[in-house]
């Protein structure tokens, strides 16, 4: 992890009326980081990127991005960042080409054709770039946020979302442009997304966020493999297997039995020594699959199971 | 900050709404024009019917300059409700849409998002201002030719035909400072709101309320009136006076340019105090 921090918070909190919708939020992205930021609906998760993206103001605490007070340095560092706010909304009578060449200009980036042009090959709509975007279908038009984010070539790019409405095709498709984002081109990436499993295979670092407060933060590998797993364990002979459990320390983390498969809590430097011990008595073990996903884990920390 | 307005030109003149204006002028003048020449001498002296008994009337008074003077007088009331339709759709428009979004956050100040739009606003009334000309007295000149100009404001005066054409050029420009008190209210409303419906509307029911109040003759209603910019809003007709009154001219262009100036003025505040949550 390069340690030049690109976005640090302290303290945010804003408050409308009688809602606080961010309650003394501290978060910290780093350079090169794809940044999982993750809570229920109504976490908080868009005020804070709007807070981010300074459509809205702090009733207190402090966003730095690139080192600069947002406050004070607005325009530098939106020069230097790319985003979709919740859904990509345009202008729905010009086309998609236009419409880039619009938000290009007021960005002061180069719009030459063969920029815009570029720009909407890499979402895949090069084809439709003269079509109104009222002709495009929310798919289209999530692509086309993407592609407004990238065209001033940010280094920071803040994404709401940005699956949503996709097929399961351009999914794939999306996350892997993230990936090609974060690994070849060095950009941080701040990802907001419901889709769980998305941000598990994405994101090297993910806070999650609840009632407006930050419950966790951390590398991604750290989290998921902190506590307690569930680990399903695969035997070829499973009266045997819970005979010699019965008989040793195993037992207490035996949890439920399915056929052939024996169900285990364990922290994760006990796996490696479950499996040696069975293996030491002649069961033979056919896998061992540590069950717990993102999702396991981010309904036991907005639960506050954990 | 040109690009800004340039784009913002753009976005305004790629909206049908834009063009209602320029239609519904186009169609009124060439109607007016139209009905005269047909009719010819035997109908339209009607501003002078009147005057018949007394007067002796010689030359071409039927002619471009009191045809334009016609029509600016008979639209002028009129076109502060085509000019509405662009100034509440300038911000709200954005926030229907959800485009605040991809302005805000774009590297450019609210301030130059504020100034650009209302900038694009002006321009926008005084194209429509241009475009009564054209139609009015250019339309006017081209079927009737010139000749003199016989205007009634507090008396009959008539112009000599050489004494005319800057008269109607002074008096579109302050007709484009009074559409602009217009617009510019019509921006304020829609920078509070996220439906350009609302200060479409509003801007109509102040503007037909005010104008009332300031017609009815009852003595409270008189003690308000000159606090109402409505009430300075034909301030062209001094252009049509003689001697000019340039006291009377300028103090009430000097109030419309105040409106203006509050009613831009709150906007930007509003605007730059305001949580985009479209």
């Amino acid at each position: 992890m390069n340690s030049e921090q690109v976005i640090e918070v302290k303290g945010l909190t804003k408050q409308f009326r009688e809602v606080r919708a961010v309650n003394n939020l501290d978060l910290n992205v780093y350079k090169g980081d794809v940044f999982g930021f993750l809570g229920p609906n109504g976490a908080g998760k868009s005020t804070t990127i709007r807070m981010l993206m300074s459509l809205i103001k702090p009733t207190s605490g402090s966003i730095k991005i690139f080192g600069l007070p947002l406050e004070h340095n607005r325009r530098e560092i939106l020069r230097r960042v790319g985003a979709i706010v919740e859904k990509p909304d345009f202008y729905l009578y010009l086309t998609a080409y236009k419409n880039l060449e619009i938000l290009g200009r007021i960005s002061g980036t180069d719009t030459s054709k063969k920029r815009i042009m570029e720009m909407l090959e890499l979402v895949g709509l090069e084809k439709r770039y003269n079509s109104r975007v009222k002709t495009f279908s929310h798919g289209m038009k999530q692509r086309l946020g993407l592609a407004q984010a990238l065209l001033h070539e940010p280094d920071l790019i803040i994404l709401d979302e940005p699956t949503t409405g996709l097929d399961p095709q351009g999914m794939k498709e999306i996350r892997d442009l993230i990936l090609h984002l974060s690994r070849e081109k060095g950009k941080t990436i701040f990802l907001s997304s419901h889709i769980l499993s998305e941000v598990e295979i994405i994101a090297t670092r993910m806070i999650i966020i609840n009632k407006g407060t930050a419950k966790v933060e951390g590398t991604v590998d750290e989290l998921l493999n902190s506590g307690v797993l569930k680990v399903t364990v695969q035997v070829d002979a499973p009266e045997n297997a819970l005979s010699l459990l019965n008989q040793s320390r195993w037992s207490q983390f035996l949890d439920s039995r399915a056929n052939s498969d024996l169900f285990f809590n364990l922290r994760k430097e006990e796996i490696p020594e479950l499996n040696k011990f069975l293996v030491e008595n002649n069961v033979a073990v056919n896998a061992l699959i540590p069950m717990r996903s993102l999702e396991d884990y981010f309904l036991a920390i907005t639960e506050g199971k954990e | 900050m040109l690009t800004l307005i340039s784009i913002e030109l753009y976005k305004i003149f790629k909206k049908w709404r834009a063009y209602i204006g320029f239609i519904a002028i186009a169609v009124l003048a060439s109607i007016i024009n139209l009905a005269i020449y047909l009719t010819g001498d035997n109908g339209p002296n009607f501003a002078l019917r009147s005057l018949g008994d007394q007067f002796v009337f010689a030359g071409n008074l039927l002619n471009g300059y009191s045809i334009a003077n016609l029509i600016l007088q008979a639209l002028y009331i009129h076109i502060p409700f085509l000019i509405v339709l662009v100034g509440g759709d300038l911000m709200a428009g954005e926030a229907t849409g959800g485009t605040y979004r991809m302005l805000v956050t774009r590297p450019v100040s609210r301030f130059q998002i504020v100034t650009s739009k209302f900038i694009a606003a002006v321009i926008y009334t005084a194209l429509l201002i241009v475009w009564l000309a054209i139609m009015s007295l250019g339309l006017g000149l081209l079927i009737f030719g010139s000749g003199p100009l016989v205007a009634f404001k507090t008396k009959i005066v008539i112009f000599a035909a050489n004494d005319v054409l800057w008269r109607f050029m002074a008096a579109y420009a302050f007709a484009t400072l009074s559409m602009t008190v217009v617009i510019t209210l019509a921006f304020l409303f829609s920078s509070l709101v996220e439906n350009a419906i609302g200060p479409i509307v509003t801007t109509m029911a102040v503007i037909i309320v005010f104008i009332i109040v300031s017609v009815i003759d009852v003595s409270i209603f008189q003690s308000i009136k000159p606090y109402l910019f409505t009430n300075y809003l034909t301030g062209w007709s001094y252009f049509f006076d003689d001697p000019i009154d340039y006291h009377g001219l300028m103090k009430d262009a000097g109030v419309l340019a105040l409106h203006v100036a509050v009613f831009y003025g709150a906007a930007l505040y509003f605007f730059s105090k305001k949580d985009i949550l479209s």
